[in-house]
């Protein structure tokens, strides 16, 4: 068994080597992230406007999703027929999505429709027409889509945790909306949507592909060239998530229930955030590997599924971990997990778990730029966590620099045990229904 | 729908098969086939494959056995994806979890999935690890330590496994419903993660036959893709692979399905549905039924008939007639006994399943009778063609592909050739296809409900 290799011959495999970032700026001052790659005929790019589904108001949420379904139906002297059969006709991908702090856009094209599929988007982001019938239709969609989420364990305990986390924020709702939210939106709204956030200042673009930097610098100014200099306004409070320890229970007929449980994390500028991001690694992020693995699922054969995720966003910050358990044995599995954590905030890591970690972390980085969507994704998450452009040859010497004596000091006040909230949805023998 | 519906680790792969139907092969306009792979065959009968893409210093390992749900003896449902599991347990000199811990110190993912068809186990590393991995993988294809004490626990999981996928989401408990009730006799009947309570019943001599018995190299395809090429990878196949003596596994010999002669009707009330929805399922023609140029027409009909938001099917119901919220075709041309053509729509609210049906069989009749589109018909074949141009930009689309084609017993030219078959369909032979499927009245029709609502949608 070769398995103890020394990291450094991990730091040789980077894809640094292979994956050049170009920072790319046109005449008119739009810049994106580019990876140039002529091997197939095909680009891939990637955007993302800062400030979605948080920003919905009250009494709309699941405008930003909504605005996300409906740009590309129809744009410009394209209705949505029209526009749907043109990036059909030519095999051109192009979709938006809406998260709670960022609004994502996708286009895929072959190189032979470059120049179209780049005027689609222009299109899309510039003139959307937001006819009734599409509006209506997607809107009829999304409610159904709703309907179903709504007796989705999944989706009931996801729900349920972040009302219970942030109180009286924005991020208490889902960026899914809700029934009365998107039945509330009108076509007037997705209008001023598009005006108030999709603009220059709050843009960030990431490519891959076969283009060169001049032709993409003249793509970048056809196509994000008109749009608004400025986004309007918005500010959303920095809130720390409210723990308590308790443990919520949805009722809902289900044989397996779903367990959810989340503390604070550390947010993405954090200094100690890799720190945080190994320790995460080892207690439920190492997918066969790690010690909730181990012990949830390993020894007592009490999930197929259970890990834990962090989970940074623009204002707050989660650990957020998951299990699908059979009703009988719920309070089994939230005593392990609970024990987990405790052994984690009291007694730390070892040397070997530690080393373990760092070669994994280091040696999977370049697994992630398997495919050119993959690598734009990954350009355009590097500007909007302010990573900087040579992050890619920096990053595996951010996990590196990562020592026992730190992790362990960063488990003692990271890890609250006492504080995980619990959510359960099913029907959990032994646990009461709580009021929420 | 790919019958992949039981893998080791929930997530990621799904996604990536459901890709491989679209993608299920790929074209270019400067390259003849799709992913050009170069292939040879070990002296024991072990087929090698090799896509070479120099991205990233980096290759995807997979081992395929000719061996999936359809294999199992009768009353041992679940038992190939059960043997999934236990591949991850120790071998006569790996502990059980040292492979797991093993592959995440290399830096490598991993992960493993059962189908009707095949079952298959693969690993992503950095290229200078995979040595490491064709060692493992190799140990484990003959090695395996079975006994009670690492079954008992797994079989916890598997069953956690079960009411994760299927018995929580009446959806998915229905679709099993639909594929017992569509195959008479034919093994696609059961789910591939088996029926539970043949899942508890499962013993570790059944276990440990069927593992003798159909794992083993010569019934086994090797695909490699990433940062190597054919020369570089032999010396290393040879030596890990090489020299497992091959086993006289028999061959595969499954029911075959005899013609349905009457209609089905499959219905499921369930208090957690909140949005009904129908299907109608039909038996049709595969490449594996020796069907070829049926299936590649069908494949062409799913696309243009009810493959996006253009297709005929979601402009008549979704768009113009607005009875329904979604509506579609599904086809998998590729599986390795008979196939099946699917219809389905969800309605909006206040439109009765009833309603949306009567409207499905209607444009139905209108698709038999004045056929389907010309340029629905060439806009279809555009989006498959193109599907390939992508397909070969990805590190896992390649080996998906050829390993599911090579464990079903076809060529590597069946795949590299599916552009010259998908642009050589014309609209007569889509027409004639939908005709040969689409005018059985001995199909199943499935109908998702709301507990306690009249069957109201």
């Amino acid at each position: 068994m070769s398995r103890l290799l020394p990291a450094l011959l991990l730091l040789v495999a980077l894809p640094a080597q292979a994956i050049e970032v170009q920072r790319v700026v046109s005449e008119g001052g739009i810049e994106a992230w580019l990876v140039e790659d002529h091997t197939n005929p095909l680009i891939a790019l990637q955007l993302s406007f800062r400030g979605a589904g948080a920003l919905d108001p009250g009494g709309k949420s699941g405008l930003a999703r909504l605005a996300a379904s409906t740009l590309d139906e129809g744009a410009g002297d394209l209705d949505s027929q029209a526009f749907q059969g043109r990036l059909d006709d030519l095999a051109v991908t192009l979709r938006f999505d809406a998260g709670r702090d960022t609004f994502f856009g996708r286009l895929k094209t072959l190189t032979e429709n470059r120049d179209e599929a780049f005027r689609l988007l222009h299109l899309a982001l510039t003139a959307p027409r937001f006819d009734e019938e599409p509006v209506e239709r997607i809107r009829s969609q999304i409610l159904a889509s709703l309907r179903r989420a709504s007796t989705q364990p999944q989706d009931i305990a996801s729900r349920t945790m972040f009302r219970e986390l942030f109180p009286g924020h924005a991020y208490a709702r889902s960026s899914e909306g809700t029934q009365d939210g998107v039945k509330a939106v009108t076509r007037d709204d997705l209008g001023a949507f598009v005006k108030e956030r999709l603009a220059k200042d709050n843009l960030a673009i990431g490519v891959t592909g076969d283009v060169t930097s001049g032709n993409l610098a003249r793509l970048l100014d056809q196509t994000f060239g008109d749009l608004p200099e400025k986004a309007a306004p918005w500010a959303l409070p920095e809130i720390q998530p409210a723990v308590s320890g308790k443990t919520l229970v949805k009722d809902l007929a289900t044989p397996q229930s779903r367990v959810l449980f989340a503390q604070g994390g550390l947010k993405r500028d954090h200094p100690d955030f890799y720190t945080g991001y190994v320790l995460n690694y080892i207690l439920g992020g190492g997918g066969f590997s790690s010690r909730l693995y181990g012990e949830v699922r390993e020894k007592r054969g009490l999930a197929y599924s259970v890990g834990s995720y962090f989970y940074p966003f623009d204002h707050t910050a989660l650990m957020l971990g998951a299990a699908g358990t059979a009703n009988e044995r719920v309070s089994e599995t939230i005593g392990v997990v609970k024990a987990e954590w405790k052994r984690l905030a009291v007694k730390g890591v070892n040397r070997e778990e530690l080393n373990d970690a760092k070669l994994h972390l280091t040696g999977s980085f370049p697994l992630r730029f398997s495919d050119s969507d993959s690598i734009a994704r990954i350009l355009v998450a590097m500007q909007l966590g302010g990573l900087g452009i040579d992050f890619l040859e920096k990053r595996n010497g951010y996990i590196e620099a990562v020592t026992l004596e730190a992790a362990n000091a960063l488990a003692k006040t990271l890890l609250t045990p006492d504080k995980l909230t619990f959510v359960v949805v099913g029907k959990p023998d032994g646990l009461k229904a709580s009021a929420r | 729908m790919p019958h992949i519906d039981a893998c080791r680790r929930p997530g990621r792969f799904l996604a990536v098969l459901i890709l491989v139907v679209t993608l299920s092969a790929a074209s270019s306009p400067c390259r003849a086939g799709i992913f050009n792979p170069e292939t040879f065959t070990l002296s024991n009968g072990m087929q090698v494959v090799v896509i070479s893409n120099h991205r990233v210093p980096v290759v995807n390992h997979m081992v395929w056995y000719r061996v999936g749900a359809i294999d199992e003896p009768p009353g041992k449902s679940g038992i190939a994806h059960f043997l999934e599991h236990l591949m991850f347990k120790g071998t006569k000199t790996l502990k059980p979890g040292e492979f797991s811990t093993a592959v995440a110190r290399n830096g490598g993912r991993e992960n493993a999935f059962t189908g009707h068809d095949y079952t298959g186990y693969y690993q992503t590393i950095a290229v200078d690890r995979l040595e490491t991995v064709m060692r493992m993988e190799a140990d484990r294809m003959t090695n395996l330590v079975l006994n009670a004490k690492v079954i008992e626990p797994e079989r916890n999981v598997i069953l956690e496994e079960r009411r994760q996928r299927t018995d929580n989401n009446p959806s998915a408990i229905l679709r099993e419903q639909v594929g017992a009730t569509l195959f008479m006799n034919h093994p696609y009947r059961r789910p591939v993660i088996g029926w539970e309570h043949e899942i508890r019943a499962l013993s570790v001599e059944d276990i440990i036959a069927f593992y003798r018995r159909w794992y083993a190299p010569n019934n086994a395809i090797l695909v490699v893709a990433g940062d190597i090429t054919a020369e570089q990878l032999k010396p290393l196949a040879e030596k890990y692979y090489g020299i497992i003596p091959a086993v006289d596994n028999g061959p595969r010999l499954h029911e075959s399905e005899p013609p349905p002669k009457a209609s089905r009707r499959v219905s499921l009330a369930d208090e957690r549905v909140r949005q009904p929805s129908w299907s109608r399922v039909y038996l049709a023609p595969s490449h594996g039924t020796g069907q070829g140029a049926s299936a590649d027409a069908l494949e062409v009909l799913a696309e243009a008939i009810g493959g996006g938001a253009t297709s005929r099917l979601y402009k008549a119901l979704v768009i113009d007639r607005k009875l329904a919220v979604s509506a579609g075709a599904s086809y998998s041309p590729d599986t390795l006994g008979p196939s099946r053509f699917g219809l389905h729509a969800s309605p909006r609210p206040g439109v009765s399943l009833e309603t949306l049906e009567q409207a499905m069989e209607e444009e139905v009749a209108n698709i038999l009778t004045e056929g389907v589109g010309a340029p629905d018909v060439e806009r279809a074949r555009t989006i498959l063609l193109a599907n390939a141009v992508y397909a070969r930009d990805s590190l896992t689309a390649g080996p998906q592909t050829l390993g599911a084609a090579l464990a079903r017993g076809y060529s590597v030219d069946h795949v590299e050739t599916w552009p010259d078959r998908i642009r050589a369909v014309t609209k007569d032979r889509v027409d004639a296809a939908a005709r040969q499927v689409l005018s059985s009245d001995a199909a199943v029709t499935a109908t998702l409900l709301p507990k306690g609502k009249g069957g109201k949608g």
